[in-house]
Formats: C-alpha cells, sequence, structure tokens
C-alpha cells in the first residue's frame, strides 16, 4: 500500500490538521513506515472471522426518560474561548 | 522505615487506630513531593490547600466518631486524564491547558465518596498517547531509579510518584500498557482492570474500547486497596459491566490452591533483554515453588498484537479527539492569525475551516497528529476495510487466542517489556520503536481482559523488572491473589531508588 | 397527468424529532423555545470525558413508527459515528446508525384527495435513530460578524426515514409528508411541528427524460431546508424545472456531475448551490465505542406493536365500510386527525345515524373549526350535546336548516339543543293540531287538490308554505305527509 504527499495532505484537511512542507515530509514518511508495519495484518485469513468493536458483549444499556438538571449557562460556556452572554461564537459558518 | 515508604495499607492502620492523622501523612508526602518531585517531575500540580483542608476535615469526623470511608485519609494521586469538577485538568495537552470541567469522572466522586485526600494531579503523555512520559505538553517525567531514563507512560507520573514515595497510592489508565509498562519500569505494582470494570465517565478518551482505570501502588495489596474502591457499576458508562466488585482487599492475602500458569514461549523470542528473560524465568520458578503448575500454552496471534492496536486505536481517537476544535473549550487559535494566514496563502478555505486547522495544528503535539492523521487514514473511503475492518477480526482471534488459553489455564505469566528503562529521547524519532514498547501489554486491552504488573527483579544497572499476569475477564480478585503470594515470598517490592 | 416532457423521481429523507421528554444520550430536557444554551450537561457539550447513554423511550418511539410503516425490526442495532466538523456539532462527529439500522424495508400508502395523482405506495428503504445538531445563528447583514452557537437543541432524538425513489410529483412527495406527519400524530411519537423544526425532509430529487435515444437521467440533486408542506411542493416543482433547464443547455447526464447539494429558499422561491465542501464528504462510518447494541426480543416487539392503535388508513376504511361515509368524507374526517375520528364515532354512536354524524362533521363542525381556526378539543359543542341535536332530526322534531339556527345558539350559549329550541320557541307542533291545520289548508285550497289528485305532487309545496305562516314550527315535511294523506283519502 503506498502513500503519497498528496494523500497525506487530503487526509490532513479531513483530520483538520494543517502542516508545512518539513512537516508533511516527515510525517508523510512516518506514515509509510506505519503502514508498512500493520500491513502485516494482510498475512492472516480472516475471511470468517466476525468483527469485534467492543472488548465485551454487553447490550441494552437504556436510561429513563427521566429530567435531570442541566448545567447553569454560565458554566457551558466558561470554557468558551469566544462567547458572548448567552452562546458560543465562532467565524462565521455562513456562505459555507 | 519512614513515614511515606510505608505501604498504604500499613497507613490505613495507623490512621483507622488514631496512631497517625491524615494531615500529618498529607504533609509529609507534601514535604517528600517539595524534596524530590524538582528530579522527577511526576506532578503536573500539586494540590496542597485542597488536600490540607481535606485531611483536617477527614480527621475531624474521625477524631468524632462520624463515618469515614474506605480510604479515608490515605493521599492519592490522580493522572491529569481524570475531570475534576472546577479543577484544570489537562490530559497533558496544550489543547486543555485552561480546561476546567464543570463535572467529576465517576472515579473521582468514587475517591472522594471513599475520603481519599486528593494530593495532586500526575504528568502523563498528551491525550495518553505515549510510552514515556516524553510527550506531555509540560515537562517529561524521569524514572526514579535513573534520572536520565524515561519512567514509561502513558501513567509515567502516575507510576513514578509511587516509586519515589510521592504518594502512596495512584490512579492511571491503561489503553495499550500504560498503567502496567510505567509499572514494570518504575518497579511498582499496576493493574489494569477488564474492560468495563472501572467506570470510564470523566476518563478523557483516547481509544474508547481500549481505555481503562487502574491503580497504581507500590504493593498488591495496596492495589487490591484502591481497585476495591474504584471498581463497580456506572450507569453514566454503557460500557461499565453491571456487576458487584468484589471486596479485593478482603481475599487478598488468601494464597490461590491449584493454581495452574501458562506460559507463551514465544514471549521470549528475539528481541527481549536476557536479563528480563531470566527474572521473569525465575519468577515462574517461584510460583512453581509454592504450588503452581506452569503449562506452555500457544498464543499464535500476540504477534500481531501491535499492528492491531495502531490501527484500532488511532481510528478511535481520530473520532474522539475531533471535539477538539477551538469552538466550546479548550485550545483556539488567534482569530487574527487565522485571517492573516488566509490573505497571505490565498486559499479559498473558509475562515471556520482554517480556524480548526490552525487550533488543532497548534493545541496538539506530533504524536498526537500523528495518530490522528493515521486513524483518519484508515477509516477513510477505500481504506476502511482494509485496515480497521481487518484489524477489528484479528482482534476477535486475539480474543480467541485468550479464551483458548484460559480454558487450559488461571493466568497467563511472563514479561510486561522487552526492555528496562530506555534513555529519554533514545526512540523519539522512531514512532515504530516505540510502538513496538506495547509488544506484551496491547493484547490484554485489545481482548479486555485484566492484567497487573509487579516488580520481579532489577537489571545489573538498578533497573525494575516487572512481571506481567493476566486473567480472564472479572477475574481481577484471582489476579491480585496470584499476585500478593509472589509478592509475600519476594522482597522487590521493598526495595527504593536513590534519590535526594 | 402532467405535460411536463420527463417525469420526476424523488425519494425523500424525513427528520421526525420523536417525543421524549429528554434527549437521545443525556437528560437533558428537549423543551422548544428556551433561552440559548440553557439545556446542556457535559455530555451534549461533547465534554472530555463524557459518555452517551441511550435513552430508552427515544428506541421504543424509534420502533412504534418503524412498525407503524409497516418496516421489519432487526432483533440486533448497533451505534456508529459520522465524523464530521461542524461548530454546532460539539462531538466533532454525529452519532447515528450506518449498516445496522433499527428497522427497515417498508411502506406509506398514498392518495389524493384531490385525484391529483394515482394511488400509490411508497417504498421505505429504512427508519433510524440519531441525534439533532445545534443551531447556527448568522448575522446576515454584517456578513463578516461571528456566528452564534446554541446547544439546546444537540442530541435531541431523531428518526430519519428514508423512502425509496419512489414519487413521481411534487404533490405526491407533499401528499407524502402530509401522510407521514397525519401517521404520527395518530401514533403521538412526535409533536410534528414544522415550523419548530420537529419534522422536517430533505429530497433527492432527478428527471428521468425520454429522448430520441432511450430514457437519460440527470444528475441527483439534494434539496435540503425544506420545512412546510408547501416549500416541499414548490422546492422539487423548482428543481425539477430548473434541472431541465441546465440539462437542455448542457447535455449533462447522471454519473456525469457529482451529486449536488442545494438549499431551498423560501423567501426567494429557489434552490440555490450550497457551496461544494472542500472536500467530498467522507464521513468515516465506525461503530461507536461509548454505546453497546440494543437487542430485541419478538415479545418486546409484539408488546410495541400491540401499542399502535388505529391508523389512518384502517380507520379510513372503517368509516367508510362500517359507517357509510362517502371515502372524500373519511378522508376528511382522517385526516382532521385522531381527535376529531373520536368526536365523529362518539356522535355516531350517541345519535344512532351515522351517515347525519359523518354530514354534520364535515359540513358544520370543520367550518366552525376552519373559521375559528381551532381544533375539535376547543369546539364548544360536544359530541353528546351534538348527538342530541342530531336526534331531534331524525325524530322530525326539527328540520335541518331549524336544526343549523338551534346549532348556531348552541355554539353561543353553550346550552344543550333542547333548551336552545325551547328558547326559541320552535317546540314541536302537537300532532293533532297538526292534522287539524292540513285539514283545514286543504280545505281552503281546492286547486292544491285538484291539481294532486291529477297527479301533480308536487302541488302540495303551496300548503307547507301556508303551513309555515300559521305556525312556524311545524317540520315541514310533516307537513306534506299529512296533506297528502288528507288529500288522497278525500
Ligand atoms: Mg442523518
Ligand atoms: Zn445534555
Amino acid at each position: 500500500m503506498s502513500l503519497t504527499r498528496q494523500d497525506v495532505e487530503k487526509v490532513a484537511l479531513l483530520a483538520r490538521l494543517k502542516f508545512d512542507d518539513d512537516q508533511l515530509d516527515k510525517m508523510t514518511s512516518h506514515m509509510v513506515q506505519i503502514i508498512q508495519y500493520v500491513d502485516k495484518l494482510s498475512e492472516l485469513n480472516t475471511d470468517d472471522v466476525e468483527p469485534m468493536a467492543h472488548a465485551l458483549d454487553i447490550n441494552n444499556a437504556l436510561a429513563e426518560d427521566e429530567p435531570r438538571p442541566s448545567l447553569p449557562r454560565e458554566e457551558a460556556l466558561r470554557n468558551a474561548p469566544k462567547r458572548d452572554d448567552e452562546c458560543f461564537l465562532v467565524p462565521a459558518v455562513l456562505g459555507e | 522505615m519512614s513515614l511515606t515508604q510505608k505501604s498504604a495499607t500499613e497507613q490505613l492502620a495507623l490512621l483507622q487506630s488514631g496512631e497517625l492523622t491524615s494531615v500529618e501523612l498529607t504533609q509529609a508526602y507534601l514535604d517528600r513531593i517539595q524534596a524530590v518531585d524538582s528530579s522527577v517531575g511526576a506532578f503536573l500540580r500539586i494540590e496542597t490547600e485542597s488536600a490540607l483542608a481535606q485531611a483536617a476535615g477527614i480527621d475531624a469526623r474521625r477524631a468524632a466518631g462520624q463515618p469515614v470511608g474506605k480510604l479515608a485519609g490515605l493521599p492519592v494521586a490522580i493522572k491529569d486524564i481524570l475531570c475534576t469538577k472546577d479543577t484544570p485538568t489537562t490530559c497533558g495537552s496544550k489543547m486543555l491547558e485552561n480546561f476546567v470541567p464543570p463535572y467529576n469522572a465517576t472515579v473521582v466522586e468514587k475517591l472522594l465518596a471513599a475520603d481519599a485526600v486528593i494530593l495532586g494531579r500526575t504528568n502523563m503523555d498528551e491525550f495518553a498517547m505515549g510510552s514515556s512520559t516524553e510527550n506531555s505538553a509540560y515537562h517529561p517525567t524521569k524514572n526514579p531509579w535513573d534520572t536520565t531514563r524515561i519512567p514509561g507512560g502513558s501513567s509515567g507520573g502516575a507510576a513514578a510518584c509511587i516509586s519515589a514515595d510521592m504518594a502512596p497510592l495512584s490512579v492511571g489508565t491503561d489503553t495499550g500498557g500504560s498503567i502496567r509498562q510505567p509499572a514494570a519500569l518504575c518497579g511498582c505494582v499496576g493493574l489494569k482492570p477488564t474492560y468495563g470494570r472501572v467506570s470510564r465517565y470523566g476518563l478523557i478518551a483516547f481509544a474508547s474500547s481500549l481505555d481503562q482505570i487502574g491503580p497504581l501502588a507500590r504493593t498488591v495489596e495496596d492495589a487490591a486497596l484502591l481497585l476495591e474502591v474504584l471498581a463497580g457499576h456506572d450507569p453514566l458508562d454503557s460500557t461499565s459491566v453491571n456487576a458487584p466488585a468484589p471486596a479485593y482487599s478482603e481475599t487478598v492475602n488468601q494464597p490461590l490452591e491449584n493454581l495452574t500458569l501458562g506460559v507463551v514461549d514465544h514471549h521470549f523470542g528475539e528481541g527481549i533483554d536476557p536479563e528480563i528473560v531470566s527474572a521473569v524465568q525465575k519468577a515462574i520458578e517461584v510460583y512453581e515453588s509454592l504450588g503452581a503448575t506452569i503449562k506452555h500454552i500457544e498464543m499464535p496471534h500476540a504477534d500481531y498484537g501491535v499492528a492491531t492496536y495502531y490501527i484500532i486505536a488511532p481510528c478511535e481517537a481520530s473520532s474522539n479527539l475531533a471535539r477538539y476544535d477551538g469552538v466550546h473549550y479548550g485550545y483556539r487559535a488567534d482569530q487574527a492569525e487565522v485571517m492573516a494566514e488566509l490573505a497571505e496563502d490565498g486559499s479559498d478555505e473558509g475562515p471556520l475551516v482554517r480556524m480548526y486547522r490552525k487550533t488543532r495544528s497548534e493545541g496538539f503535539g506530533p504524536e498526537v497528529q500523528r495518530r490522528i492523521m493515521l486513524g483518519t487514514y484508515a477509516l477513510s473511503e477505500g481504506y476502511y476495510d482494509a485496515f480497521y475492518l481487518k484489524a477489528l477480526k484479528v482482534r476477535r482471534l486475539i480474543r480467541q487466542d485468550y479464551d483458548n488459553a484460559f480454558a487450559e489455564v488461571d493466568m497467563i505469566i511472563g514479561p510486561v517489556t522487552s526492555n528496562p528503562a530506555f534513555a529519554q529521547g533514545e526512540k523519539n524519532s522512531d514512532p515504530m520503536a516505540m510502538y513496538l514498547e506495547d509488544l506484551y501489554t496491547v493484547t490484554a486491552n485489545l481482548a479486555g481482559v485484566a492484567g497487573i504488573s509487579l516488580p520481579c527483579g532489577f537489571t545489573e544497572n538498578g533497573l525494575p523488572i516487572g512481571l506481567q499476569l493476566q486473567a480472564a475477564p472479572f477475574e481481577e480478585e484471582k489476579l491480585l491473589r496470584a499476585a500478593q503470594m509472589f509478592q509475600t515470598a519476594t522482597d522487590f517490592h521493598t526495595r527504593r531508588p536513590e534519590l535526594s | 397527468m402532467s405535460d411536463a416532457p420527463y417525469e420526476i423521481v424523488i425519494g425523500l429523507e424525513a427528520h421526525v424529532q420523536l417525543k421524549t421528554q429528554t434527549k437521545l444520550f443525556c437528560r437533558c430536557s428537549t423543551e422548544f423555545g428556551n433561552p440559548p444554551n440553557t439545556q446542556t450537561c457535559p455530555v451534549c457539550l461533547g465534554m472530555p470525558g463524557s459518555l452517551p447513554v441511550m435513552n430508552k423511550k427515544a428506541y421504543f418511539l424509534g420502533m412504534k413508527t418503524a412498525l407503524a410503516l409497516n418496516c421489519g425490526i432487526p432483533k440486533f442495532t448497533k451505534w456508529d459515528r459520522k465524523n464530521y466538523f461542524y461548530p454546532d456539532l460539539p462531538k466533532g462527529y454525529q452519532t447515528s446508525q450506518f449498516d445496522l439500522p433499527m428497522s427497515e424495508e417498508g411502506y406509506l400508502d398514498i392518495k389524493s384527495l384531490k385525484d391529483e395523482f394515482e394511488p400509490r405506495r411508497v417504498r421505505i428503504i429504512r427508519a433510524h435513530l440519531e441525534e439533532d445538531a445545534g443551531k447556527s445563528m448568522h448575522d446576515e447583514a454584517s456578513g463578516k460578524a461571528d456566528s452564534r452557537i446554541d446547544l439546546n437543541r444537540t442530541g435531541t432524538p431523531l428518526l430519519e426515514i428514508v423512502s425509496y425513489p419512489d414519487m413521481r410529483s411534487a404533490a405526491e412527495a407533499k401528499t407524502y409528508m402530509q401522510e407521514l406527519r397525519l401517521l404520527l400524530t395518530y401514533l403521538d411519537v412526535s409533536d410534528c411541528n414544522m415550523q419548530e423544526g420537529s419534522l422536517r425532509c430533505d429530497a433527492n430529487v432527478n428527471l428521468h427524460i425520454p429522448t430520441e435515444n432511450g430514457t437519460i437521467a440527470t444528475p441527483i440533486v439534494e434539496i435540503k431546508n425544506m420545512n412546510s408542506f408547501r416549500s416541499v411542493e414548490r422546492g422539487i416543482a423548482y428543481e425539477a424545472k430548473r434541472q431541465y433547464d441546465v440539462w437542455q443547455e448542457t447535455g449533462k447526464v447522471l454519473g456525469e456531475l457529482p451529486k449536488q447539494t442545494r438549499g431551498w429558499d423560501d423567501s426567494a422561491q429557489v434552490t440555490r448551490s450550497q457551496r461544494e465542501k472542500e472536500e467530498s464528504a467522507d464521513y468515516r462510518y465506525f461503530p461507536c465505542p461509548d454505546l453497546v447494541p440494543v437487542v430485541v426480543t419478538d415479545e418486546q416487539i409484539e408488546a410495541v406493536r400491540s401499542e399502535i392503535g388505529e391508523l389512518p388508513a384502517t380507520l379510513r376504511e372503517r368509516l367508510t365500510s362500517d359507517f357509510g361515509l362517502t371515502s372524500y368524507t373519511a378522508d376528511v374526517v382522517v385526516n382532521q386527525g385522531r381527535e376529531l375520528v373520536d368526536y365523529f364515532l362518539e356522535l355516531a354512536a350517541a345519535s344512532g345515524d351515522n351517515k347525519l354524524a359523518g354530514n354534520w362533521v364535515q359540513g358544520e363542525v370543520l367550518r366552525i373549526l376552519n373559521d375559528q381556526e381551532i381544533t375539535i378539543d376547543q369546539f364548544r359543542i360536544s359530541a353528546g350535546q351534538l348527538a342530541e341535536l342530531l336526534q331531534l332530526i331524525t325524530s322530525g322534531d326539527l328540520d335541518s336548516s331549524k336544526a343549523k339556527d338551534v346549532f348556531a345558539v348552541m355554539l353561543d350559549s353553550g346550552k344543550s339543543a333542547a333548551e336552545v329550541v325551547q328558547d326559541l320557541g320552535i317546540e314541536k307542533v302537537d300532532e293533532s293540531a297538526l292534522e287539524d291545520l292540513c285539514r283545514l289548508l286543504v280545505e281552503r285550497n281546492q286547486r292544491v287538490v285538484d291539481d294532486v289528485k291529477s297527479g301533480n305532487q308536487k302541488a302540495v309545496g303551496a300548503l307547507i308554505g301556508q303551513a309555515k305562516k300559521e305556525n312556524p314550527n311545524v317540520n315541514p315535511g310533516q307537513v306534506r305527509q299529512i296533506c297528502l294523506e288528507i288529500i288522497n283519502n278525500l
């Protein structure tokens, strides 16, 4: 499996990260190295193996529909990097 | 023996008999931290005032004959990954430098309810990603046995503070070995419980299907005591198992009869340090002398553990860490710089997208970014089946290896690491070398089983060596009893690093 | 039906807010209309360390809806993460369902009251549970200002109902949404308030155009942001025309252009292209490790099925077959909602005349509801009270035009039919007095007698007019009948 610098750039956008040229080179070479290593999984035939997403077989963790108090608004907004009295603020999303 | 060198179990007895107050004990640890942490760097923050206030309150309640909790008056250090209400919780990251959670993690609630004294917050690899605690955004932690070496990670601070007598108990987290590996490298006891045994609510997620909170301590008895408080069902964590947690501290001293231990020959193959091989083999002989039967077993897929882990963990991490985008909490890149950058490179990216990208590139360290990239790539269109789905299937095979093993033996015995603590900076430029550190520990996380690391010897250079026991899901009680058998027969856990 | 040189192919994705008190993964209230960011907690803020726990009621409301849509319920279902960055999505992913949804393969039958299209069965691909996002508010005037984010709605349970592309006109799409809304209100699983966004839909639209070289298909466009029945109809109609124009201009067919997303601008009545994303959407779905699967038993499914009650389609059927209503009347009554159906059923039972009850509900009652813009529970005359009035009609004590006068007074005064009759002095005329009056009139009007005798029964009408002058309370039907009898016996 080959991974190019362009691929890495595309993934960086998906991941909302940004690298300069040097970082991109380094990231590409590290990712290539790791991907070559993990490729050893392809040695195994897993055709009839059920994938295992959870460590344990637990089902039906369901909660009753009973309201609990929410946070006071000040608490909810306390960590916001930018805010007004009521809301979180972000650079305009309009026009997207 | 000084006060801080006593075990938590001994200290608790003194507190209960009235020979010792929590304020005295807490102060002793604060003094010890003051004296040695500048050369270790185990702590990110010391909660001097609140610890002493808590200790005084507990002393007063005990003196007045009021009921107190199971750990009443014992100081506990907490890895800086567990949310604590109104207290900064950074996860070792610049991203969360100013983050103050509005709520307590369930284990923090449990510790407070048990009247543990919260001593401070221990250092860690950023977002628990790393095996050396060099990836902390704040400072690296050093190994108390040799401060030119790493303490292991990601719970490096949690292990170092125990081995340097800066706390009797500490709480860590283990996603691929992050409790057991630093415990081994620092010469203390660290237990990763079965997945689902301890609530993850309030544990800042790295890889949700692998993360588990567990105790670090100097002795097995102490680890049992702390696990007893941490464990149990939590309706706020859907993956927490609805089963009662046994009183581990009450049974830990009962030796197991007819104990059968499995040895995987493959664990002693190439790449492992001969000193570790010999220490672990001697430990196996100790068990034989205690009446245990040794069986050689196969774990045919164990060798695929690291590859499987380094797909699944980054995939989950890439999603878990998407929330750090500078909108609702945490670090945000400077808006003027964002606009200037956009103007300069003439990109048609909107300011919002560029804000996200700049925020995340500035807020996360290189290892975290690497894993986010890997995970994003492995989940992306066209690669999902080859990477993520394949890894989930191999994960099943690894689990089946364990199931087959536990049908034959009570526990699996073997090494924790292939090498003793390495020098700082040694593996920084080679991520793959660092990842291979997790060879013996990741499979327990992938399978969800329990594992414990305990001291079983020292290298000629005086570096600790760890012994790993792994047990079937929810067999922590047996695991602790087996570990205690070894500790009763040996004295590795009583040795101390020389720190001035 | 359509004169257009193409066929429109439409599939709808409806998003229904389920009627729970709390959110899908936390126990914050879902109440609408509160000040921004007052209904949040660590979970729905996506705080580090927080974990979701599935709302049991949301799951079972989803199942109830799916069953009513004739869907199958798999025994095993799980939740997945749909990863994308947006400021109203605090976790950086939406928890949804990907490959193993909680229900699949159902259908909803639609028909037009105004015969705009042939009755159609719209097949449903799946209905799955997912969480809603928050709200981004933009200051449109000063384009550069920050957007404000309110997370009150974040995590509200949504059922996404995805249809096959089975609809062939804007009217069908509108009717599908109306029928879906009706079903949801009968099930009582959603408020279905479109203005508040508790029922929304996106439409996938393209055209099949017959050409000399066979039929071609235009590229599929997803229209977002249609939040009224009218906008569904108009948005699709607009989009069809636009696609036809574009095809004529460019000749581009399906496969030659990527799927496009356009938003419906209700004020301008146009669809507008939503700016292409920086990358093609890659949501990197994978199973949510924080949530465990749900496994249900046949018994649980049947228990939910038994709670469903009568649905619009069955009720329409029953109102026509058992109550003799015309299918039009049955549609009108059923489409008004369960409460009106109940009103009708009570009225029919109490009055003993199904047909009369149907006529009155469809006529007088609905007229008042429409005029006063009220619902049946705000209507002043109870079914029992109205039944008393209808009984006066069937017994012959009141003719229908008088009954309408009484009805009007009942509505104003809140009095019973008997009281109003008494107040108005329109009590029934004593039988023997009526006979005396009729005899007198026959004697006075020899010409009418002759006309009737010679076969012109209608001539008796003149006597009815005179009878009413003598006593306004006489029942014209009775007068007619008695007079005819007297004349025939002469
Ligand atoms: Mg959806
Ligand atoms: Zn909430």
